[in-house]
């Protein structure tokens, strides 16, 4: 066995040469050489840091970035900001930078295993619903085994996550300690059941109970009411963020909250978060040609009601990307979890590899689809000015890598 | 909404059976009846309401297992889905819903829990998911074409000998990879196939309605075939594919690294 110090140089080594190649950042190359010559190596890297760990079905890559940006405010912090959130990812972040502070996302599925090589004090659960069921069957297998990391967690892990979820409320239940916050979630088709005991879960307004185990929504310590953020002590502070979008005041909420449990205040946390203006891409408006091109991600039922929401009251065209890769879901049954119907009477142009499943799934409900065969093919005739791309997650990576995206400097 | 000689169609909780996008199909209803002129009224019923009795179709979906059980016990309890099939009612039950009307089907644990008995069917758990696109030729008295759709399941379901596949398997898994897909019980039909079914195959759409409301004159409907073609020829590659990561899964047990 190669001595650890050795497998890092060979593993650098291995991302600088395939830099200087031309080919790529070398983002997984040097964590692929690494885990290779060293299967412990976050273990190995993490020893000794402080690490705060962001995971979710929505959200984590802009609450991370929130947290990253308000912790930075204060001490340097390495981070997995390509949104490689896999075990490769996450060591090739350890590795490129030995900041004695890490905040990492993390993907779902590769958390439990995560938390017990990092030991991270601060764990956020952005929120949990269906996704990519095609290649993990359900939620349920999920909330289990986060629950069971929690409870195994050492004394003193934080969770932090929203009470208006009741699937990472239950995991979150059973960590050392957990800081529960009121956010504007409001995708509840995953948690019709209580996931302490199978029985129907009651809703009424924003509180939820369990009339089978009593399991019920805690009170927040901390809530957003309206744009303003609420702490323990009933102080206000208003949430100004440049994202856009309901969802992302709770993201911006959770953000804060753990950057106070890595200690950094509130105000600071805020003007940080405020600071972002796009997030690997997404939000942000690029000049292609005569128009103004906002990108958006939308990913599953969830994520895409979000923007919908975001979508219903402007006025904008609107162009959909629809691809069917692995990490988009193979089967894009799930189209029809979503309510497009409030798209009803407006005309969408959709392109991407599984357009025709998007436009069969707008025509069902009352839009009117066109079909395009690429992002240029769809804007030509759109009047000039604003208009909205929202995008699968390897739709949106494809465009990301096209002019103009790629030649803007990303952060 | 409309007045007392509407179709009615009855969605079964889809707070509960609606985790695959089966909700689509009560859309895909919906939406033909009206282009067929017939008036419809849709009746989503949140779990624990009682079922409409005098429902002219009703369509049940996928689910994950802890739901599957809730909403067995609480239509065991409810009776008027029984009562329904026992009229000639139309029925389509797709995956869990499926599996929940026939003999047994596993619970969470794996232990088996009494089904509904709608279908002479039994579904034990397989030691991996099912997964990919499935295509299918119908029983040919439906008189329908080929069937197209994506199947997600963890259970193996072996008919029994009163009962007859909806159809045969021609690429994918399809009820326990031995050639039948389904099964058809008079006007009551259960299936694996999501994409939701009734989009992917407008036909079968059709036949449920022409069933509760007489025979339904053709629709044109070009994207929907130039879907089902693209679908029908990504079948091979996509049942490829997903054998390979249940391969690789069963031999690392865990979930799979984009």
């Amino acid at each position: 066995m190669l001595p650890f110090w050795a497998a890092a140089t060979l593993a650098r080594t291995a991302a600088v040469t395939s830099r200087a190649l031309g080919r790529g950042s070398g983002t997984v190359i040097g964590g692929q050489v690494l885990l290779r010559l060293a299967p412990d190596a976050v273990r190995r890297l993490a020893a000794g840091r402080t690490c705060a760990l962001v995971s979710g079905s929505n959200g984590k890559t802009t609450t991370t970035r929130f947290l990253t940006d308000a912790v930075r405010s204060r001490v340097p912090v390495a981070n997995n900001s390509t949104g490689s959130n896999m075990t490769t990812g996450i060591a090739t972040a350890l590795l490129d930078d030995r900041s004695p502070t890490a905040v990492l996302e993390v993907d779902e599925y590769y958390l439990p295993a995560t938390l017990a090589a990092t030991d991270a004090r601060v764990v956020v659960l952005t929120n949990l619903s269906r996704d990519q069921l095609d290649r993990y069957g359900g939620v349920a297998d999920l909330v289990e085994s986060w629950r069971r990391m929690l409870a195994q967690a050492p004394a003193g892990t934080v969770a932090i996550t929203t009470c208006d979820d009741p699937l990472t409320t239950y995991a979150a239940a059973a960590a050392p300690r957990a800081v529960w916050v009121g956010t504007p979630y409001r995708w509840a088709l995953d948690s019709t059941l209580c996931p302490a005991c199978g029985a129907l879960l009651s809703r009424d307004g924003d509180h939820w109970w369990c009339t089978g185990c009593g399991f019920a929504r805690p009170e927040p310590d901390w809530r957003v009411d309206g744009d303003e953020l609420v702490d323990p002590s009933g102080v206000r502070r208003r949430i100004e963020l440049s994202l856009p979008g309901r969802a992302n005041l709770g993201n911006a909420a959770l953000a804060v909250v753990a950057a106070g449990e890595l200690g950094v205040a509130p105000e600071p946390a805020l003007a940080a978060a405020a600071k972002v203006g796009g997030v690997e891409g997404r939000f942000s408006t690029v000049r292609r040609g005569e128009h103004e091109v906002r990108l958006l991600l939308a990913k599953n039922p969830a994520s895409w009601s979000e923007v919908l929401d975001m979508l219903a009251g402007g006025g904008r065209p609107l162009v959909f990307a629809s691809n069917g890769r692995a990490a988009d879901g193979r089967d894009l049954s799930w189209l029809y979890d979503v309510p497009f119907e409030s798209l009803a009477g407006r005309e969408v142009r959709v392109f991407g590899e599984r357009r025709l499943d998007m436009a069969i799934r707008l025509e069902t409900a009352g839009a009117r689809p066109r079909l395009a065969e690429s992002l240029d093919d769809a804007l030509a005739g759109l009047p000039a000015g604003p208009v909205d791309v929202v995008a699968s997650y390897t739709a949106l990576q494809d465009l990301l890598a096209s002019p103009p995206w790629s030649q803007e400097a990303r952060r | 909404m409309s007045g007392p000689s509407a179709l009615r169609i009855i969605e079964v909780y889809p707070a509960l059976l609606g985790t695959y996008g089966d909700h689509g199909n009560l859309l895909v209803l919906a939406q033909r009846a009206r282009r067929h002129g017939v008036a419809v009224e849709t009746v989503s019923v949140a779990p624990g309401q009682p079922l409409p009795r005098q429902g002219d179709v009703y369509l049940i979906g996928g689910a994950e297992d802890a739901a599957q059980v809730a909403a067995t016990a609480m239509m065991r309890a409810d009776g008027a889905l029984a009562d329904a099939v026992g009229r000639g009612a139309p029925l389509l039950a797709v995956c869990a819903g499926m599996q929940m009307l026939g003999r047994e089907f596993p619970g969470p644990d794996g232990a088996p829990v009494a089904g509904l008995e709608v279908f002479d069917l039994v579904t034990s758990p397989g030691p991996w998911r099912a997964i990919g696109e499935l295509v299918t030729d119908p029983a040919a008295e439906l008189g329908l074409p080929v069937l197209t759709g994506f199947e997600n399941h963890g259970g193996r379901t072996v008919l029994g000998p009163s009962a007859v596949p909806l159809g045969r398997v021609r690429v994918g898994f399809g009820n326990d990879d031995h050639g039948t897909e389904g099964v058809l019980a008079g006007h009551a039909l259960g299936t694996y196939l999501h994409g939701p079914v009734l989009a992917r195959n407008p036909a079968l759409a059709d036949l449920l309605l022409s069933w509760a409301a007489g025979p339904m004159a053709p629709l044109a409907d070009p994207l929907v075939d130039q879907w089902r073609s693209e679908r029908i020829a990504a079948a091979p590659e996509s049942v490829r594919v997903h054998r390979k990561i249940a391969a690789e899964r069963v031999s690392r047990s865990r979930p799979d690294a984009s």
